[in-house]
């Protein structure tokens, strides 16, 4: 199948001082097919939402991409676009959700003002148009009163009815990729589930491709066809939900698993994987990024980087074990 | 609502509403005309003839103030309208774009700030031949510092904020960005430093008429109809009194206004 986004061998670099740089995103692949939701998990501050905000050339000031390419249907060179160029795939064709629905909509505007211009930018429509569209958009993601919600404030709504309202700005144009950002952390469960149950329904009415980040491992598990693992700004491991959830192979994402509480073992103490993630600059003298952390490291490990080893059709792991064992890293850990 | 946000308020609309009220009905009805001189009846106490009195040339005070206060709205309106938009496009390049640029144009905004405001006007008026058009172009330029501070500070804090991450995400380019999303949010500050530059241009002009620097007759100004009253502030005290009274309520109508402004918006966030 042909990717609708692939990114290969990304380097993303931060500007430190003028003359020191350093990587927060380094060699990094991955690919998402038409209509495909792919999960991306890992620690805070191993770089997730960098990635999904360099894909639109979103990142921070300090950041520049220095290797690497983005292709957007397998046409568009993402990374090589100059600012204004990228501008027309945002919205249009890749939409972004963010985390907190409380502060992604101006609170100084009208919600219909924020819904219409999105409209007017990329459709070109004229205000009354703009306006009838945004009110069936509103109906489609489950929003009451449609007429009388674009009259009014953001901080007037829910978080939920927010989360609904930036969905529907992102879905305004039809785009072929959403990437949503940890689209639920800030609501309360069943508001979540609602809100899954949104994107699930726009995925399966326009084959929408979704690229979820996410902490909670549930919510990935329910909703992806796919899952990669980041760890200190690398894929370090990538694979079907069910492989990645039965048959984990990097000690990094079988910790990970392992830290998930579990409803039926309440008393249990929680597993956490020991140590924290390493600095920016610590990275690139590792060998392992993941080594001083883990329980089955040798001497090899510290010494050089691990390349992704194959583990199953469409699985892999960014570890020596898979190399040299054969991938049992999960029986030594448990 | 808090009480006092809305006192001020009310007061300061009710000041600047009335004075309004005044400048507008001179426009097309004053009780004398203005530069009508009567030397019979100079220096003549208020009157039901003469309700503020008259001048030392016997011009009806309340028709002359009247007519000085179209003078004073006009001064102080395009003076704001002046420091508005250069202070709008200074703030905004350097709010916006940050870095080198926000550094040199902050640098001059500082250095234009460091002088006291009436000097700086005396010598702007003093360069060129003193007149109604040169004294707006001066106090504009005065009040460009503030709108420039006011306008950088609400971009600045802004343009890291989500929602305009998240436009940008969905394919908003800069001028949207600053029109759309982050101007909507300064309309309060911006309103608030306008009715204060208002009510400074105001005082800046009676300053520099009074010294003869300012408006030039035959335009009406109460700054020059306070340096023509001083010499007969014995013997008509009434004349001193009226454009001082007059000045006094703009300024104070305009700061309340300011005020009443500032704190509607501190209740509501
Ligand atoms: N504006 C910025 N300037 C400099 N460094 C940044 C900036 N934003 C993020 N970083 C750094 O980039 C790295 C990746 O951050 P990122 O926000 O992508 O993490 P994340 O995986 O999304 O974490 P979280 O789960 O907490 O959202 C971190 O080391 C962080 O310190
Ligand atoms: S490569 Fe070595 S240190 Fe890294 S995860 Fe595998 S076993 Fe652990
Ligand atoms: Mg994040």
């Amino acid at each position: 199948m042909n990717p609708l986004l692939d990114i290969r061998e990304l380097r993303l670099e931060l500007q430190r001082t003028r003359k020191e740089s350093v990587a927060v995103l380094d060699g990094l692949s991955l690919s998402v097919g038409k209509g495909e939701t792919v999960g991306i998990v890992g620690e805070s501050g191993c770089g997730k939402s960098v990635l999904s905000l360099s894909i639109l050339g979103l990142q921070p000031n300090a950041m520049r991409i220095t290797g690497g390419e983005i292709w957007y249907k397998e046409e568009y060179p993402l990374h090589d676009l100059k600012p204004r160029d990228i501008r027309r795939y945002r919205g249009s064709e890749i939409a972004m959700v963010f985390q907190d629905p409380m502060s992604s909509l101006n609170n100084g505007l009208t919600v219909g003002a924020q819904v219409t211009e999105m409209f007017r930018l990329h459709a070109g429509c004229s205000r009354a148009e703009a306006k009838e569209r945004a009110i069936a958009l509103f109906r489609k993601v489950g929003l009451a009163r449609p007429e009388a919600l674009l009259k009014e404030y953001p901080y007037q709504l829910s978080g939920g009815m927010r989360q609904r309202i930036m969905i529907a700005i992102a879905i305004s144009c039809n785009p072929g990729l959403l990437i949503a950002d940890e689209p639920t952390t800030a609501l309360d469960v069943t508001i979540q589930a609602q809100i899954l149950d949104l994107m699930r329904q726009i995925r399966d009415e326009n084959d929408t491709a979704i690229m979820l980040i996410s902490h909670d491992l549930g919510v990935i598990a329910d909703m992806c066809d796919r899952i990669a693992v980041m760890y200190a700004g690398q894929i370090i491991e990538e694979g079907p939900v069910d492989a990645i959830f039965e048959e984990p192979r990097h000690p990094y994402t079988i910790g990970l698993l392992q830290s998930i509480p579990a409803p039926s073992k309440k008393q249990e103490k929680l597993f956490s994987i020991p140590g924290t993630v390493p600095g920016l600059a610590e990275r690139q003298s590792l060998g392992c990024r993941f080594a001083p952390r883990c329980g089955m490291a040798v001497k090899h490990c510290y010494t050089e980087a691990p390349p992704l080893f194959g583990a199953s059709p469409g699985h892999a792991a960014r570890c020596w074990l898979l190399a040299e064992r054969g991938g049992q890293a999960d029986a030594i850990v448990s | 609502m808090n009480k006092k946000a809305s006192f001020s308020l009310l007061l300061g609309i009710a000041f600047v509403a009335l004075l309004l009220a005044v400048m507008l009905t001179s426009l097309f009805y004053t009780p004398y005309d203005a530069n009508e001189m009567n030397i019979a009846e100079r220096l003549q106490a208020p009157s039901a003839k003469h309700w503020l009195g008259t001048d030392n040339f016997g011009r009806d005070v309340l028709s002359r103030i009247m007519v000085g206060a179209q003078t004073a709205f006009l001064v102080g309106l395009l003076s704001a309208v002046i420091g508005l938009v250069f202070g709008f496009i200074i703030g905004t390049a350097a709010g916006y774009t940050g870095k080198w640029l926000d550094e040199l144009l902050m640098r001059g905004i500082d250095g234009l700030l460091a002088f006291p405001g009436i000097l700086l006007a005396l010598l702007l008026v003093s360069i060129f031949k003193p007149s109604m058009s040169q004294t707006i172009l001066a106090i504009g330029v005065l009040s460009i510092p503030s709108f420039a501070r006011v306008v950088r500070s609400g971009v600045l804090q802004q343009k890291e904020a989500e929602y305009v991450k998240a436009a940008k995400g969905l394919g908003a380019g800069h001028l949207h960005l600053i029109f759309k999303q982050i101007l909507p949010n300064m309309i309060s500050p911006i309103l608030t430093t306008a009715a204060l530059s208002f009510s400074a241009a105001i005082l800046i002009e009676a300053a520099l008429s009074y010294l003869g620097l300012g408006v030039q007759p035959p335009d009406p100004s109460w700054g020059r109809m306070l340096n023509e009253a001083q010499s007969f502030i014995r013997k008509a005290p009434w004349f001193t009194l009226a454009p001082g009274l007059f000045i006094m309520v703009t300024v104070l109508g305009f700061n309340l206004l300011s005020d009443g402004i500032r704190d509607l918006r501190d209740t509501r966030q």
